[in-house]
């Protein structure tokens, strides 16, 4: 029975990769515990009620019934206000990236020694509570704040009226300034992984695609974008994603037409629709979900940052 | 009320109302004891884990009746009571509270006050869990708006009280509120303090709005004014244009006013529907009248005398918030004593005084002379028998008919 002997240092160093992994496991464990607790057993809950029998209430208690249509209702009743969130939440992660880029870009290569102090002033509006930034925007945008006031002297709220934005001579309480809000509220989502990728980009590529006769524009095409891109899909996603789901921006900044959809669903928990208002949560997070599914595919990008 | 917020003094500056709102709003307003914060942290930690276990399977009835669901009376042996209030909703110097440090020391009873009602439905979220399993929330007093403490009410949560135990009540609960449909003869609540629902204007931008009428389509007013999301509240007034009652209304009557608020959204009349954040642009004039509470403006009315509050020709809306102890509080008799004692005159005027609600006790107004001259004769504290005779409420019902409402006007609001 002569076999060959392993040679002599393999079964410990299969012992330490066990050990190893048995730590790797262990070091989960925390987060792990975290999430079922915190997001599985929830979203088991949600599942469940979003396919009750809505004719329950809470004093007669709610069937399991397997309510399926509890979907076709919710889509059918609030599909304008869908539509309108992923269509608030689109344009201003637009603008964010198209605010963002620049500052990301300045910050990383131009800012030297400010560079510190611009990205704690990037971070800084995060130290007051969102309620109260989106309530400063009421100040700003208010009928008699300066802002209103110099716009209807360049006769841009004339235009912005004529393109439905807002109502003739004001700005508060309009798409525009929903928008605004969003893409102010959600900018250092996009700042902050946007720099964090370009700051790893190395100078001497720019002087080398210099070197190689690019035009600036050229290197930035072909050299910057690419390197910054799994920051720009960090940062698309983690504005788009809240921006989606916001409920505060339209409530302060909004009017009757601009409900969103995160809005909607408050209220239906509020009112005691559970069913529905279940249902609605999970047909958002499925769109999300499908979303940000097809953008990294076609991104093309699976490490992100 | 969904979200509310009593502003102060007219020595306080924008910014501190702007701070204390958004406390209310974050729920963190002071007042909240380390005691009362843990044992919430914990309580929240039940319900998450009470609420995942039902999930999956359907879930019960959470209606309780008064054998099945008994507590025992400790207030003989333990001097202590937990009382749940809203933020800003009781007289305050400092960081201390002298009306209710009085009573602690007439009585000896330890009284520990949270102010953990930010919003009748999310406090109804936050104690639905425990008291529709017959278990303690750990409070013996809290103060829910009416619609609320009538739907507590018939879900069989709340303990009938001792009127025996409070004399003051009887004595002096003005006539108005001592038999509301939802709670005849106050077996089961006493209200803390009332409010009324009106219209408020900015006299510096728009002339007298008399009426509700006026206020929903009057074409100087268009774009400019602000309603309340408080469905009750709204729906009123809709109910009152079409001609019903809304202490009792029909299914038509009903959609007659829906039909009526969607004719008005759609033309553009409102610039908002609001919580109580209609405060500040009121002020600034970026709404000039508005569906509004009475204590806001008030307090409103310290900094802007151009802030009117005006009795609509349609009526106006009463409300109250109403103390009731909860099933499985152990401290029914000491809550009754707090009761009795907020009932005495002199108490509720120094009370009233703070706060600018309406004062539901009967002699507080004579004793508010020694407490704030100024305040006497005013008619959103002390209203007269004839604003009296002029209020309406929104129609109690049960939870799935109010849900069907809710549902019906938040439809439109937010289109």
């Amino acid at each position: 029975m002569a076999h060959v002997a392993p040679p002599a240092g393999a079964p410990a160093s299969g012992d330490a990769a066990r050990k190893r992994g048995l730590v790797g496991y262990l070091l989960l464990a925390p987060a792990g515990l975290w999430l079922s607790l915190f997001f599985i057993v929830p979203m088991i809950s949600l599942i469940s009620t979003s396919l009750y029998d809505p004719s329950g209430s809470l004093e007669t208690g709610y069937q399991m019934t397997g309510h399926v249509q509890n979907y076709a209702t919710v889509l059918q009743e609030y599909d304008s206000q869908l539509l309108r969130s992923f269509l608030y939440a689109g344009l201003a992660t637009f603008f964010c990236m198209l605010l963002g880029f620049p500052l990301a870009y300045a910050i990383a290569f131009k800012a030297g020694k400010w560079k510190n102090l611009l990205l704690v002033a990037v971070i800084a509006p995060f130290f007051t509570s969102f309620l109260i930034r989106t309530l400063a925007w009421q100040l700003i945008l208010s009928d008699q704040g300066w802002v209103t006031q110099t716009f209807n002297a360049l006769y841009l709220t004339d235009l912005f009226a004529a393109l439905g934005l807002t109502e003739q001579g004001s700005l508060l309480y309009s798409p525009l300034a929903v928008v605004t809000g969003l893409t102010y509220n959600f900018l250092p989502f996009m700042v902050l992984p946007l720099y964090a990728s370009l700051e790893k980009i190395d100078p001497r590529l720019h002087e080398a695609g210099a070197d190689l006769y690019a035009s600036p524009f050229t290197t930035f095409r072909k050299v910057t974008l690419p390197l910054a891109l799994p920051g720009l899909v960090a940062g698309t996603l983690l504005t788009f994603i809240p921006a989606a789901g916001d409920f505060i921006n339209a409530q302060l900044l909004g009017n009757t037409q601009t409900t969103m959809i995160g809005t909607v669903i408050q209220k239906l928990f509020d009112g005691g629709s559970y069913p529905e208002a279940s249902a609605l949560s999970v047909v958002l997070m499925v769109i999300i979900v499908v979303l940000v599914l097809f953008y990294i595919r076609r991104a093309g990008t699976e490490d992100l940052v | 009320m969904t979200t509310r917020w009593t502003p102060r003094r007219a020595s306080d500056s924008a910014a501190d109302r702007l701070a204390a709102q958004i406390a209310a709003d974050l729920q963190l307003s002071g007042g909240m004891s380390r005691r009362g914060m843990l044992r919430m942290s914990g309580v929240s930690a039940l319900a998450l884990g009470g609420a995942s276990v039902l999930a999956s399977c359907g879930t019960e009835g959470t209606t309780q009746t008064e054998e099945s669901c008994t507590s025992e009376d400790l207030s003989d042996t333990e001097k202590a009571l937990n009382f749940s209030n809203w933020p800003l909703y009781i007289d305050e110097k400092g960081k201390r509270l002298p009306t209710l440090e009085d009573f602690e020391a007439e009585s000896g009873i330890d009284v520990t006050y949270n102010t953990d009602v930010n919003d009748n439905n999310q406090f109804f979220a936050k104690v639905r869990n425990q008291l529709g399993a017959c278990e303690s929330t750990g409070r013996d007093i809290f103060v829910l708006t009416d619609w609320m403490a009538a739907r507590m009410i018939g879900l069989g949560w709340i303990q009938e009280l001792d009127h025996a135990n409070m004399p003051n009540v009887d004595a002096n609960l003005i006539e108005r509120l001592q038999n509301p449909s939802w709670d005849e003869g106050r077996k089961f609540s006493v209200p803390w303090q009332s409010g009324f629902t009106g219209i408020a204007y900015n006299a510096k931008f728009t002339g007298e709005v008399s009426s509700f009428e006026e206020l929903v389509t009057r074409s100087d007013l268009k774009g400019k004014i602000s309603l309340l999301t408080e469905m009750g509240d709204t729906m009123g007034f809709f109910l009152k244009l079409v001609g019903a009652d809304p202490n009792e209304f029909s299914d038509e009557e009903w959609q007659e006013a829906l039909a009526k608020l969607e004719e008005v959204v759609k033309s553009g009349q409102i610039r908002q529907f609001t919580g109580n954040e209609y405060t500040r642009p009121l002020n600034k004039g970026d709404i000039v009248a508005c569906e509004a509470w009475s204590g806001d403006i008030i307090a409103m009315q310290f900094d802007n005398p151009d802030i009117k509050f005006v009795q609509p020709t349609e009526g106006i809306s009463l409300w109250s918030d109403n103390m009731m102890v909860p099933n499985q509080a152990t401290h029914k008799a000491n809550a009754e004593a707090l009761m009795n004692y907020y009932y005495e005159p002199e108490v509720a005027a120094r009370l009233a005084a703070w706060v600018n609600y309406i004062c539901p006790v009967q002699g507080a107004e004579e004793a508010m002379a020694s407490v704030d001259d100024s305040l006497v004769g005013n008619p959103l504290i002390f209203p007269s028998e004839e604003v009296y005779a002029t209020t309406f409420s929104f129609m109690a019902t049960d939870t799935k008919t109010r849900e069907g409402f809710d549902k019906d006007f938040n439809q439109i609001i937010g289109a």
